[in-house]
């Protein structure tokens, strides 16, 4: 079995996300307006919708970056608005930005994350290698890296961190047939190791494949789609 | 406007004056007779200082203005606190941070120009490298940050907490600033206020002086804390708006 | 993962960064330089020049300081790693102390550059009497500079206005600094007749300045950069 997402022994409380007329504000746009989501473990998400209709909001607020304006929240069991920072670290986020320091090489940016959460050298060589990494693109600075290729270097940190809920946000923009491939595995392997996944895309036939389910988000609001 | 001064002690402010109600009227009449009265003392009534003359007349704008400028700081100091304990966590205290930081740097400024017009007036100077004029300086600036800091944005709990943050390192910074400067140019004596002796209408006068001063600032704060709730009352009522707005987006 | 472990990982990321870039090196180390060459055109006396060299040498100090606390701080920004730091629930103590420390490394690289400055530029000469104290003030008076300025930069990061706002707060807050570090070195360098005995009480000031801001900004990172 893939050892590289092994996972989550502690029990987990149903649901791992569980949104209530969620408002949430960016200045003084809401950018959730009443937003209710129930997730269980263990399932892949596909949140769809059009182009700012507050899917990245959401993604960051399951990730306590976004305060709750309004309405409750409860991610892996942690009440978002008492607390936005009890749930770090057990949450994963990849948003449009890489996370990455551009100066130091793609090994060095996997391990600095890794050892954050005192992933072994074991772990983070095989996140390399999950992610196609582990050649000689390892020792290469992100800086002159394509795209692509620095997203792959984000979600292999992300692998490394080991984290219960899985937030990507556009995750297979920029990689290539190969890249796509090994997203794919990486994820399924993750939710069947116990971690939960929540993917919003434009990519609706390769992540619809993926998903367990679909829910289209659209003005602030979350929409179940009949399956 | 349903609840919005529910936060604030006073009740009842109408549309044709929407932050003053009968206890900050009341203030406010007090305030003026006192400057009236602190005029005719402070122009007329008290007498020339043997040496300065009728340059010493600066002193009763100046030393109160001095006092409020402090005062302020340290309401602000408070309230940051206060926002930031859990117990009293509310935004009443933040509001009050701010407005008493906005009347302190004016205040400030006052302090720094009228001092410096009675430095040049008494020994011939603009400025001297005192402890005293230099940590004034360096609070005036530190305000300044302060109030550049609250307007950074976000909601209104966010700029609370940072602006408390900030508030509370600028408490610490103050005694580091004056010690330094302190050791680094000891106070001369005759730069000292209590010089020549002061009269007794002159130390009259200058009380007189404090105390309206003290109304003053209790008054401007008062009406811009106000100022400042109806604000992010404005703010929030119009995220209800917003959110109204949003949810249309869905409806096809 | 305590703080101290954080802080070192981070300590080493930032020195990392700092080797494979070498932007202090190149860009920040030759501004303070030329600062203190515009001093000399500015001043234009020898006799003065000496005189003030100690001056001079912190002066050019602080300038570099909002130089390379807003680079240490760009670094994070620039791709989102700050945020991802705290979403991976990284210890902000953590993060506060090994970026200190990173950035203390750099200034004190800075700082014998700018002696080494004063001593051809400025004919400073260093007596063996006041090279305990010489050391002692440039270590005091760097631990305090690393942790305002650490602090400061992390308030800065990220908000609108940032480059401005720096200098703004930061230059009240190390005027102590500024004074203290001056007078103890004119005291190790004896200039103006003073003995390095009246430098050692500047030291007290240096070192409680240091304190004061080593706990709070420890205890307040976390309150500036959460947003």
């Amino acid at each position: 079995m893939d050892s590289v997402v092994q996972r989550v022994v502690q029990p987990v409380v149903q649901p791992v996300v569980a949104l209530v007329d969620v408002v949430a504000v960016l200045g003084s746009f809401p950018a959730l307006a009443g937003a209710s989501l129930s997730v269980n473990r263990g399932e892949i998400l596909l949140l769809r919708g059009p182009n700012g209709a507050g899917k990245t909001s959401l993604l960051r607020l399951c990730a306590g970056l976004l305060p709750v304006e309004r309405g409750t929240a409860t991610v892996l069991g942690c009440d978002l608005v008492a607390d936005r920072t009890s749930v770090r670290n057990r949450v994963g986020l990849l948003g449009h930005s890489n996370g990455l320091y551009a100066d130091l090489t793609v090994a060095d940016n996997v391990r600095f994350w890794g050892a954050t959460v005192g992933a072994s050298q074991h772990e983070i060589d095989a996140s390399l290698t999950r992610m196609g990494l582990a050649n000689r693109l390892a020792d290469v600075q992100v800086a002159k890296l394509s795209a692509g290729q620095r997203r792959r270097t984000a979600l292999a940190c992300l692998v490394a961190r080991r984290a219960e809920l899985w937030l990507l946000d556009e995750p297979h923009a920029g990689l290539d047939a190969t890249g796509r491939d090994d997203l794919d595995v990486t994820l399924r392997s993750a939710a069947a190791a116990g971690a939960t996944v929540i993917v919003a895309s434009h990519e609706l036939e390769r992540a619809g494949a993926l998903a367990t389910r679909v829910v289209e988000v659209v003005g602030g609001q979350v929409r179940q789609v009949a399956e | 406007m349903t609840g919005f001064m529910t936060s604030t002690t006073s009740p009842a402010p109408s549309d044709r004056a929407p932050t003053s109600t009968t206890f900050s009227r009341a203030l406010g009449t007090a305030a003026l007779v006192g400057i009236g009265w602190l005029i005719v003392f402070g122009l007329f009534l008290s007498p020339n200082d043997r040496v300065q003359k009728k340059g010493v007349r600066i002193l009763y704008l100046h030393v109160p203005s001095a006092w409020l400028a402090y005062l302020a700081f340290i309401v602000t100091a408070i309230s940051s606190a206060a926002y930031l304990s859990k117990r009293t966590r509310s935004l009443t205290w933040d509001r009050l941070a701010g407005a008493s930081a906005e009347v302190g740097v004016l205040f400030m400024g006052i302090t720094l120009l009228t001092g410096s017009l009675w430095g040049r007036i008494s020994w011939g100077v603009y400025w001297v490298w005192d402890s005293r004029v230099t940590t004034t300086a360096f609070l005036f600036v530190t305000y300044l940050g302060y109030l550049a800091v609250r307007g950074l944005g976000g909601t209104h709990h966010q700029r609370a907490r940072r602006s408390a943050v900030v508030a509370l390192l600028s408490v610490l910074e103050i005694p580091l600033v004056h010690f330094s400067v302190e050791w680094w140019r000891p106070l001369h004596q005759q730069e000292s206020i209590a010089n020549g002796k002061l009269s007794g209408l002159m130390l009259f006068s200058l009380f007189i002086g404090v105390v309206v001063f003290t109304l003053m600032y209790v008054w401007l704060v008062l009406h811009r804390q106000r100022l400042l709730a109806m604000q992010d009352a404005l703010d929030d009522h119009g995220l209800e708006f917003a959110i109204a707005e949003r949810r249309e987006e869905a409806v096809f | 993962m305590n703080t101290w472990r954080i802080a070192r990982l981070v300590a080493a990321k930032d020195l990392r960064v700092e080797w494979r870039s070498r932007v202090v090196l190149n860009q920040v180390l030759p501004f303070a330089a030329l600062v203190m060459v515009m001093f000399a055109f500015a001043l234009d006396n020898d006799t003065v020049l000496t005189r003030v060299a100690p001056g001079l040498v912190w002066l050019a100090t602080m300038f570099s300081l909002l130089v390379i606390v807003q680079r240490a701080f760009a670094v994070e920004t620039a791709d989102g790693a700050l945020d991802a730091l705290q979403v991976a629930g990284v210890r902000l103590g953590g993060i506060f102390l090994g970026k200190a420390i990173a950035l203390a490394a750099q200034l004190a690289v800075l700082e014998l550059m700018l002696l080494a400055a004063a001593i051809v530029l400025y004919k400073t000469e260093v007596v063996a009497d006041g090279i305990v104290l010489l050391v002692t003030t440039f270590v005091a008076a760097t631990t305090g500079l690393a942790f305002v300025g650490t602090l400061y930069g992390g308030l800065a990061a990220g908000a609108k206005g940032r480059e401005t706002l720096l200098p703004l707060l930061m230059l009240p807050v190390v005027a102590p600094v500024l004074i203290g570090a001056t007078r103890a070195t004119e005291a190790a360098l004896g200039t103006e007749n003073a003995t390095p005995s009246d430098g050692w009480p500047w030291i007290g000031l240096l070192t409680l300045f240091a304190v004061v801001f080593g706990v709070g900004g420890t205890l307040a990172f976390g309150s500036l950069i959460d947003e």
